[in-house]
């Protein structure tokens, strides 16, 4: 009797407030109910005051016409272009300092986090050091620091350091450094340039596959990087090698000419991959200190130097460990290049901050930062997440 | 070789001796040739900064001067600190009255290292919170004016989380002062919405009156993080505990919230929160920029607290959640009582380290004009007198984060090993 209760398993009658599966949906249409009532108090209130200090809504505001400059654009840009190109503007410097910062911040993190376990006892407490000292201190105040230091510390342009036979000028208002005038051999270049780094991504797969078949190593890596650089180079010989540079040179108060790096963007770039790198290192070590010793003492008595050893078989492994929070901190950095608008570079919150006082439209610019920020965090995650699951051990 | 009789063998030599401090040396300074050029270079450098810096910061350094001009030419220029270090810490606070945020600071502080101590970890960290805010803001503020829709608010969270807590527990007598509690909290916040009962206040005011504008520095920094943190946890808990829900839609709104958050910068959080606060309220309320500021802090630390106590959650085994369900407790029981205790022990060490970050994010509330402890420092750089030497304050600011944040990592460390004691082998 007992036993056949359990197999037939009739549901129990209860009375309705006392059965679980209504209490969960009276429970959620509770919830779902107040959080909803709480958006139509503040959207109704928004509205009223809205309508109350005669501030438009809608996107329209886009296409008029910006009005205020930016000092630092990769593309066209002058007071006379629209809100939406100043808002690209500062979307395209946003995504310029976060990509340097993930890939230098990567590489000094890591060099730190190998070097924290640095048989050299003077070298792994230096670097336990560097550790502590940046990842202590408000990433705000270095970025203060920095930009301070190089705009007080260096010359204003009359008095520029001029290096390379003043080629080179090193003043309070950036880096200013020659170029090769505009030419249409410069885009043939670029797919060069991609038709080079594809060869050789190819000559490195059929290097690898043959390394595995047959034992014989091939310096894939040196000629890969021949063929990157080198397809370009022909191309560039192929259109008469064009040769015009533009030169920076002193007039009035400051150098025309050139390109420059801007001490607002580098202050940025120094304090981001410093302050990040502090904590790469950390998630670098304690990556490879979660391998089982085996792993090093093995690759030692197979006659691996610790180059070797660190670049075949320790890194590979603690890859695996590395990869989730080195993602958590590409995004920090992404939203931490934000702090740009302190030290006056013209990132995206700056420019959403000047058109939010100019245009009072603080609902909409806000989406437009909200939408930016997560399509890049969520592209990130993406990359990251699929880099993850190749580099994931293969379980047969 | 292994025929070779064994005189003829190549005798090995002795192993290097490495103990004492030269053997200390050659094992850890000298024990290659690589090593030992790395250690030579490194020493050069380190005798090279050191001596460039000591010789900046303390042999031709000028402690004593009255004006910037004074320092101009020689090394670093403490005397700035000397002039500005009060600014620096209490920021426009009327200067006469600096004695109350120190010791607010200091209220604040003991509040903190009491709460470090484990033997404090129950209902003695309630007293002490509530003693420590209250010593605090009464500092602050000067005057306290309370509510009586507070008093009622507490009555009705005592008397609900009681009611729930000791259900099928507590004795007759006991469930019904919960039970009184709650109504009389419930009544009363009904009378006062609708307007019965007058806005009546107790109010405290033994000294003059000062507001948030006013206050910058150091309290304003411990402020922002512990009381951002302090709130975020009961809602960083709600947060965590709806996205590991089997309901769907609280699910959904959980997770599309603690994403959302999590997915952009604070500092847009906190420019939404200077310019969209206003336009979320009834117009003609006006709200404090220093409340906005901690508003923002709060909503940003939530969602990063709620992904910590997940973790912690997740590290449970179902058996537990189980076992609570079979002894008939209800959820707010299994999850106080058998849950939590658990899962928030794992996360105490993380959550110190996210307590860390918070202290050094709040710097970011400079950017909507309010004056943090890294905000005065860089207004004590803008007095005419005394421009030119931002090295000096921000290298003395960093100085005070950098203890702060130092010991409390230290301490985050010393309690990992502490907490794993019973599981660690």
């Amino acid at each position: 009797m007992a036993v056949e209760a359990i197999g037939s398993s009739q549901r129990v009658k209860v009375a309705p407030w006392n059965d679980p599966v209504i209490r969960g949906w009276v429970f959620q249409i509770v919830v779902v109910g107040l959080v909803g009532l709480l958006a139509w108090y503040l959207v109704s209130n928004t509205m009223e005051n809205l309508q109350r200090q005669k501030i438009a809504s809608g996107f329209d505001y886009l296409g008029r016409e910006a009005g205020f400059e930016i000092g630092d654009t990769m593309i066209e840009y002058s007071p006379a272009s629209t809100y939406a190109r100043a808002i690209w503007v500062g979307i395209l410097n946003t995504l310029r300092v976060a990509v340097l910062g993930i890939l230098l911040s990567t590489i000094l993190g890591t060099v730190i986090g190998v070097g924290r376990l640095s048989p050299n006892w003077l070298l792994s407490r230096i670097c336990e050091w560097y550790v502590e000292a940046f990842r202590n201190v408000p990433l705000l105040l270095w970025l203060f620091l920095f930009y301070k230091l190089i705009s007080e510390a260096f010359p204003g342009p009359r008095q520029a350091i001029g290096a390379f036979w003043n080629t080179v000028f090193l003043s309070n208002r950036g880096l200013y450094f020659p170029v090769p005038m505009e030419d249409p051999i410069h885009k043939w270049m670029g797919l060069g340039l991609l038709v080079g780094l594809a060869a050789a991504v190819a000559l490195h797969r059929w290097a690898k596959r043959r390394q595995e078949a047959t034992g014989q190593p091939f310096p894939s890596i040196l000629a890969g990087i021949g063929m990157t650089l080198g397809v370009p180079f022909v191309v560039w010989l192929a259109g008469g090698a064009p040769h015009h540079m533009s030169w920076p040179e002193l007039k009035g108060f400051n150098f025309v000419g050139g390109t420059v790096i801007q001490p607002e963007f580098t202050a940025l770039l120094i304090g981001l991959v410093l302050y990040t790198s502090a904590f790469v290192a950390e998630i670098v070590r304690s990556g490879i200190l979660a391998l089982h010793k085996g792993q090093s003492e093995a690759a030692a008595a197979l006659g691996l130097s610790r180059g070797q050893s660190m670049r075949l078989v320790l890194l590979p492994q603690a890859l695996r460990v590395i990869v989730p929070p080195m993602t958590s901190q590409y995004l920090n950095i992404t939203k931490n290049s934000s702090l740009a608008i302190a030290i006056g570079y013209p990132d995206l919150v700056a420019s959403i901050n000047v058109t939010i006082n100019q245009t009072g439209q603080a609902i909409e610019n806000i989406l437009i930062i909200m939408a930016a920020y997560l399509s890049v965090s969520l592209s990130i995650s993406a990359f990251m997440n699929w880099y993850n699951k190749r580099i994931a051990l293969r379980e047969r | 070789m292994t025929d070779m009789p064994v005189g003829e063998r190549k005798q090995l030599a002795p192993p290097t001796d490495d103990s004492g401090i030269l053997g200390w040396m050659r094992k850890n300074l000298f024990s290659s040739w690589g090593n030992g050029l790395t250690t030579v270079v490194l020493l050069v450098a380190i005798v090279w900064i050191l001596n460039w810096f000591l010789e900046w910061a303390v042999f031709t350094a000028n402690f004593t001067a009255s004006t910037g001009s004074e320092c101009r030419g020689q090394g670093a220029c403490w005397a700035l600190i000397r002039e500005k270090f009060r600014y620096i810490f209490f920021g426009s606070f009327p200067y006469e009255q600096h004695w109350r945020p120190l010791f607010a600071v200091i209220a604040m502080l003991s509040m903190l290292v009491l709460s470090a101590d484990r033997r404090m970890w129950n209902w003695r960290l309630l007293v002490i919170w509530g003693v420590g805010s209250f010593v605090t803001f009464l500092l602050m503020f000067g005057q306290l004016h309370i509510p009586l829709s507070l008093f009622l608010v507490v009555a009705l969270v005592v008397g609900g989380i009681g009611m729930a807590m000791r259900q099928g527990i507590a004795r007759a007598g006991e469930m019904n002062s919960y039970r009184a509690l709650a109504a009389i909290g419930l009544v009363g916040l009904v009378l006062r919405f609708i307007g019965i009962l007058p806005a009546w206040k107790l109010s405290i005011a033994p000294l003059s009156y000062v507001e948030t504008s006013l206050w910058g520095g150091l309290p304003v920094t411990i402020i922002l993080a512990t009381y951002g943190l302090a709130f975020a946890f009961p809602y960083g808990i709600l947060l965590a505990l709806g996205r590991r829900s089997n309901l769907p839609l609280v699910k959904g709104l959980c997770v599309g919230f603690i994403e959302l958050i999590r997915g952009v910068p604070l500092i847009s959080l906190l420019i939404m929160a200077s310019v969209m606060l206003p336009l979320f309220l009834p117009s003609g309320t006006t709200i404090d920029k220093f409340l906005r500021a901690q508003v923002a802090v709060i909503l940003f630390a939530g969602a990063y607290i709620a992904e910590v106590i997940r973790g912690g959650l997740q590290s449970l085994p179902k058996g537990q959640f189980e076992a609570a369900d079979a002894m008939g407790l209800n959820y707010p029981q299994k999850t106080l009582l058998i849950i939590l205790p658990q899962a928030l022990r794992v996360v105490i060490p993380p959550l110190i380290n996210t307590f860390i970050g918070f202290f050094k994010d709040t710097s970011l509330v400079l950017i909507i004009g309010i004056f943090d402890f890294l905000n005065t420092a860089n207004q004590a750089l803008v007095d005419p007198n005394w421009a030119g030497f931002p090295g000096e304050v921000y290298l003395f600011a960093a100085f005070v984060y950098f203890v702060f944040c130092y010991s409390m990592s230290r301490y985050s460390k010393y309690l990992e090993l502490e907490l794993n004691k019973g599981t660690r082998r």
